[in-house]
């Protein structure tokens, strides 16, 4: 006669199985949570691509745009610093549009009204279009406003410049891209 | 006797009457567009919708309460839909369409979403078989001896009748 005890039956196992199998995907599913939630914005690689439906009604796509460099503005109409950039934006738009430079403004979190008379205000005329349903934010992972994106001709992302933006800093990064 | 009746105006004396009137009051009050007359949502019936939302900038404090100007603007919001006869789901889903679900206060019952409705009662479920079958282990661990243990064999019994016989 032995002592050694019976192994469990197939049932319990498989039950233990499943129990632990579910709490490590739950673990696995909180910690990629946990990771986007604490990775920065994206800051390499190929942009991600999205669709900006402007507030005149055009519809944009990033991916539309390769061989220009692009320039992807996010702000708000109640963000007070993207008050202190709009008009370098603007100034730096009629600068490089004719050199192959793109600007796109996508308002975050905002309401169209406000953000209208936030264009007007500053006199922007480089399209602009809200971020629906926050897909391109989300996208860009952006923490907050302003944030402004460097896409360069080939559709990779070069530089993120977080807070707003001054005319020198502005020329620094577009110059190179303008003329590689 | 006297009466007091109700004086009566002949008709033809009322007429110039309500013409003054109706004249006096095109003189007195400007020209303005006609509007159709549409009852304010009080604060009450706006934060009645506010408070089912959150907005992305301040994460964790519900539109009622947030003093940002942000918040303010999408009361300013829920405001005009209330005033344009909106009802409570449409504003929502407003809201949703504009910037996504996750101002919702309480998430949409799919996708991943789901498992936060299905996770805690599972995880009661789970617990409550644990702590039953912990329960039950302890139970039969500490369940007193009270007697001695009953003969199992034919030899063991007839020891202990002869042990019982010789007291």
């Amino acid at each position: 006669m032995s002592d050694t005890p019976a192994p469990p039956p197939p049932a319990r196992n498989f039950g233990r199985l499943l129990l632990w199998g579910g709490l490590a995907a739950l673990l696995a599913l909180v910690g990629f949570g946990l990771y986007r939630t604490q990775a920065g914005p994206v800051s390499s690689g190929p942009a991600p691509d999205f669709t900006l439906t402007t507030f005149d009604g055009a519809t944009i796509r990033l991916g539309d745009l390769k061989g220009q460099a692009v320039v992807v503005n996010f702000w708000a109409s109640w963000c007070k610093p993207c008050e202190e950039e709009a008009a370098t934006l603007e100034a730096g738009w009629q600068k490089y549009r004719d050199q192959g430079v793109s600007f796109l403004g996508v308002d975050y979190v905002d309401t169209e009204p406000e953000a209208r008379a936030y264009l007007e205000r500053f006199g922007i005329t480089y399209p602009n279009g809200p971020d629906l349903g926050t897909r391109i934010s989300q996208a860009f992972r952006i923490r907050g406003v302003p944030e402004t994106y460097f896409v360069d001709r080939q559709g990779t992302l070069v530089r993120v410049k977080i807070g707003p933006i001054e005319m020198n800093e502005l020329q620094s990064i577009l110059d190179p891209l303008v003329n590689p | 006797m006297t009466h007091h009746r109700p004086s009566t105006l002949p008709r033809a004396a009322l007429i110039p009457f309500i013409l003054g009137i109706g004249l006096a009051s095109l003189i007195s009050f400007p020209a303005s567009p006609a509007r159709a007359q549409e009852p304010t949502p009080s604060d009450n019936q706006v934060n009645l919708v506010a408070k089912q939302l959150y907005c992305p900038v301040c994460e964790n404090v519900p539109l009622d309460v947030c003093p940002t100007q942000a918040c303010a603007q999408w009361r300013q919001t829920i405001r005009e839909k209330l005033t344009a006869g909106w009802s409570e789901q449409e504003i929502k889903n407003y809201f949703v369409e504009q910037y996504g679900a996750r101002v919702l206060a309480a998430p949409p019952a799919r996708g991943l979403s789901l498992l936060v409705y299905l996770l805690p009662p599972l995880a009661f479920a789970v617990g409550a078989y644990i702590v039953y079958r912990a329960v039950r282990t302890w139970r039969r661990a500490a369940k007193p001896i009270a007697s001695p243990p009953a003969a199992e064999d034919d030899y063991t019994r007839r020891i202990e009748e002869e042990l019982r016989r010789r007291e």
